[in-house]
């Protein structure tokens, strides 16, 4: 088994979430309105990590929440077990709001499908859009991301792994060859 | 999780966790705007009630529509025998219909057992006889570790006509299961014999339990049993076992009160005991759409499986 | 010509002449024709019986044949050759049928069927009470002058003891013999099962060993009173053997039976409320069946009763306390016994003969059953393997499936049934 390969590290990452911060406010011209709702597991640490750092940049304060899909996927019934859940907790009101899901890995798409199933059910957002911190191909649904940190080129066999200090212990994102 | 849940021993401890945890989930899905998803879109889950009970079937009526769950109703007093339809005949009539699971409440001990033999989806045990009613004391564990953070090393007393009680039996296991422990109360005629090989307390003095309770359990005690002579008189039995508001004053500070309803206030509970703070009888109707979501959610949640349990 | 058949090489097992060893039997028409020596006949069928047991036809002391009434659960052709296929040469056929086997005409009824079927004997027991209804004495003596050596009210204890006490003073006079079922009916009611722990998990109404006890405990009172011949049916109590134990030891005229299922099983095997295992009296605990087990090996009981009960499949499938009670056993009794007593060593092969045929048979009063195998005896034989391994399973010869063993591997299987003469069952398959 070959070691894994890190396509970004702990500075990449640091970097790539303080500009998609900045990308958001100028494409919100401002943090009027906004809110960021990550999708666990990670998603949620990427959003606050985010919203600091607009915070930092603007003074203001971005509303966080978390959201857990897995109510709204589409492969249930087809696993042995039901997926675990996790914690959803949105503690306002997002309608009216431009929402930015934000999330660790955009793959087929079918999350964030999930997701935005699961977001209309609280409320009725102005705008919905997407932040990932790693994009790596392979779509199956028509959806793309308005902010991303690192486009990866990847085989579909491959998987992309994303470590984040408040859960793993350290930053950075790893490539796992699965068929080695 | 198994298949089916015909008894609260069909739920390990760690089951019993993910049940509960799941079930806080679904009490945050209670909170949202909209408070359905699409889970269990296209299953099916088909109620079969053979006795009246208009609270448990509500509950997972709503909890399966919840869950975007398919309903159906099939209600039916008395036996099927006595319907002129057999059960098994109700049970393959069901299984043609495409149902996912069904969730039986029947007079009879173990009919759910007996169900299994016919149908290939999960079967519920929503209450049979004087068996069990697993779900009601999952909502019951829900509702104590919210309340008091957790089982072990916990001190329950269930109280009343625990012979005839699922509840009492299936409380009783899930609370020893999670660490608890229970003593049951009662008059002599009233508990099950041998019940103390569960792993329970029997006391037979509620004055002497009630002091040193974390959770005061009371049971219904129906009128029929004066006449079956388990106890003289509705008189004696609530002067000696019904949860007064003197008895009250006895429990510690903190002492969960709890039923599983319907209520007989002035038998089993005084009318102004049931509505104290420290009674969270209705929160245990709340909890239980939360925890029977969670239980259809983890059983149906998962890849259909095809086989039927035919035992001969 | 007389036919001539020859089983070879069989060990016999006899208690009533007290043989056992590897001897050939020849039988000549009806009746055995020669033991041991000078069994060469030419052109006898030769019956290769190397590793088989050779033993007197099972005598039953208790079947429910259903005939007349439930023929969708039983006839007397059907439960004959459910018998057969036992091993079985002789029946008796319980009385609570419908209408109820208390009048002479009923008894020639089941009897004329009986003899039509041809595949074992039927003895009609007759019943004590008329229409079993515990109040009114049947007429006993026109019956037992047809021939009724039993007469039972089974299914049912008989409440009264005044009833009871008469009906063994007047027994007397015909020396018949009172099969009570006993069970004191104020302690079972609405029972399913055994009360223990068991019936308090599986919150079913259970019946306290004393319901048996109790009654148990008065019948041989009776008997000691009125002189008469008591036997107990189907014990299945530890209590009930205790006492039954005392009163032979006081020299009292009683017998006793008790069913393979209540040596084979308990309490703990309704775990997942199996209505084939709901029976009455009902599955006590391991330490109960242990005692019956331990008082056949030391003949407290006298004797290995089916209580063969076939019901509807539809009945069995009903909801646990809506299920009658009762296993079918005729089919299963012989292997059931080798398997639970004879191979932990428990008993041995002549005193599980002498439990399933020569004491019955004494006790029914069927000379022609029971052995010994001797030259001019009816020729009312089994012979079968005591080790092949088989699995039970439907179909039954039996109309009915309600088996307790059903699904369970049982050591022992009838391979040769032979009564009056004619194989009706061959190499294990029913010949009619």
């Amino acid at each position: 088994m070959m070691a894994p390969a890190r396509l970004l590290d702990d500075g990449e990452i640091r970097r790539a979430v303080t500009r998609i911060a900045h990308e958001i406010l100028e494409r919100n011209k401002g943090a009027d309105g906004l809110a960021l709702v990550g999708i666990a597991a990670r998603g949620d640490d990427l959003a606050r990590r985010l919203a600091s750092e607009i915070t930092r940049i603007e003074g203001a304060k971005v509303p966080v929440g978390v959201l857990d899909i897995t109510f709204y996927r589409d492969d249930i019934g087809m696993r042995a077990e039901a997926p675990e859940v996790h914690e959803t907790r949105i503690g306002f009101d997002i309608t009216g709001k431009t929402v930015v899901l934000v999330d660790d890995v955009l793959f087929t798409g079918r999350t964030i499908r999930a997701a935005m199933d699961a977001l209309v059910d609280f409320g009725r957002p102005t705008s919905v859009a997407l932040a990932v911190l790693v994009d790596r191909g392979h779509r199956e649904l028509p959806i793309r991301a308005d902010f991303v940190g690192k486009n990866v080129p990847t085989r579909k066999d491959e998987s992309v792994r994303v470590a984040l200090q408040e859960v793993d212990g350290e930053d950075a994102v790893y490539m796992d060859d699965r068929t080695g | 999780m198994n298949k089916h849940l015909l008894s609260i021993n069909d739920v390990s401890a760690e089951d019993v966790v993910r049940v509960l945890d799941t079930a806080e989930s679904f009490r945050e899905v209670g909170t949202r705007v909209i408070k359905k998803v699409p889970a269990l879109r296209g299953r099916t889950v088909v109620n079969l009630f053979y006795e009246n009970s208009t609270r448990t079937r509500i509950s997972f009526e709503l909890a399966a529509k919840r869950l975007s769950a398919d309903v159906i109703n099939f209600s039916t007093s008395g036996s099927s025998v006595s319907k002129g339809e057999s059960l098994k005949d109700t049970a393959l009539t069901l299984q043609a219909m495409g149902a996912d699971a069904i969730v039986i409440r029947h007079s009879s001990s173990g009919s759910p057992y007996t169900l299994t033999k016919w149908v290939k989806g999960s079967v519920l045990n929503a209450g049979d006889g004087t068996h069990e009613h697993p779900t009601q004391a999952l909502l019951d564990l829900y509702t104590i570790r919210e309340k008091l953070g957790r089982f072990e090393g916990l001190r329950a007393a269930i109280v009343g006509d625990v012979l005839h009680s699922r509840v009492a039996r299936s409380l009783s296991f899930g609370l020893l299961k999670m660490g608890a422990e229970v003593t049951l109360v009662g008059p002599p005629t009233l508990i099950p014999p041998d019940a103390s090989a569960w792993g329970v307390q029997v006391s037979y003095d509620i004055d002497g339990v009630l002091p040193k309770l974390d959770v005061c359990y009371m049971l219904r005690v129906q009128r029929e049993r004066q006449r079956q002579q388990y106890f003289p008189s509705v008189r004696e039995y609530s002067r000696l076992f019904g949860l007064t508001r003197d008895r009250v004053a006895m429990l510690p500070e903190g002492c969960l009160i709890m039923h599983p309803g319907p209520m007989n206030r002035g038998v089993e509970i005084d009318s102004d005991v049931a509505d104290l703070p420290q009674a969270v009888i209705e929160e245990q109707v709340t909890n239980g759409i939360a925890v029977r979501m969670s239980l259809l959610y983890l059983m149906l949640g998962g890849a259909v499986t095809e086989e039927v349990s035919e035992r001969d | 010509m007389t036919e001539h058949t020859l089983f070879r090489g069989a060990r016999v097992v006899d208690p009533a002449s007290g043989r056992d060893g590897t001897i050939d039997v020849l039988i000549e028409g009806g009746t055995v024709a020669a033991v041991g020596g000078g069994t060469e006949r030419r052109g006898a069928t030769v019956l290769d019986c190397r590793g088989l047991v050779l033993a007197p036809g099972l005598v039953d002391l208790h079947a429910h044949l259903r005939q007349p009434g439930r023929e969708d659960k039983e006839t007397v052709e059907t439960g004959s050759r459910a018998a057969a296929v036992g091993g079985y040469t002789a029946v008796a056929a319980m009385a609570n049928t419908d209408p109820v086997a208390d009048n002479a005409a009923v008894i020639e009824e089941v009897r004329s069927l009986a003899a039509r079927a041809g595949l074992c004997d039927v003895f009609p027991v007759g019943a004590i009470t008329k229409g079993l209804g515990g109040e009114e004495m049947a007429e006993v003596g026109e019956m037992a002058q047809a021939g009724v050596r039993v007469f039972s009210d089974d299914g049912r204890c008989i409440p009264s003891a005044r009833v009871l006490r008469n009906a063994l003073r007047y027994a007397r006079a015909f020396d018949v013999v009172i099969a009570e079922h006993c069970e004191d009916a104020s302690l079972s009611e609405g029972a399913q099962m055994h009360e223990g722990l068991h019936s308090s998990t599986l919150g079913l109404a259970g019946a306290p060993a004393e319901a048996e006890e109790v009654a148990v405990f008065r019948d041989l009172a009776l008997a000691r009173l009125t002189g008469g011949r008591l036997h107990l049916c189907h014990l299945s109590a530890a209590g009930s053997v205790e006492l039954v134990r005392l009163a032979k030891a006081s020299g009292l005229r009683v017998t006793a039976e008790v069913t393979p299922h209540h040596l084979a099983f308990s309490d703990e095997d309704l775990v997942t409320y199996d209505t084939n295992f709901k029976v009455n009296p009902p599955l006590r605990t391991v330490e109960d069946r242990d005692a019956l087990r331990a008082a056949v090996a030391d003949g407290t009981i006298d004797a290995i009763a089916t209580d063969h009960a076939p019901h509807a499949v539809e009945e069995k499938e009903a909801e646990f306390d809506q299920s009658p009670p009762g296993t079918i056993g005729l089919e299963t009794a012989l292997a059931a016994v080798l398997t639970n007593l004879v191979e932990p060593g428990l008993i041995s092969l002549s005193r599980t003969i002498e439990a399933m045929s020569a004491t019955p048979a004494t006790i029914l009063g069927a000379a022609e059953h029971g052995g010994p195998i001797e030259p001019g005896r009816p020729a009312n034989l089994v012979a079968f393997d005591p080790a092949a391994d088989w699995l039970v399973q439907a179909p039954f010869a039996s109309r009915s499936r309600n088996s307790a063993f059903l699904g369970k591997r049982l050591r022992g299987k009838v391979i040769h049934t032979m009564y009056r003469g004619q194989l009706v069952v061959a190499d294990g398959k029913a010949q009619r």
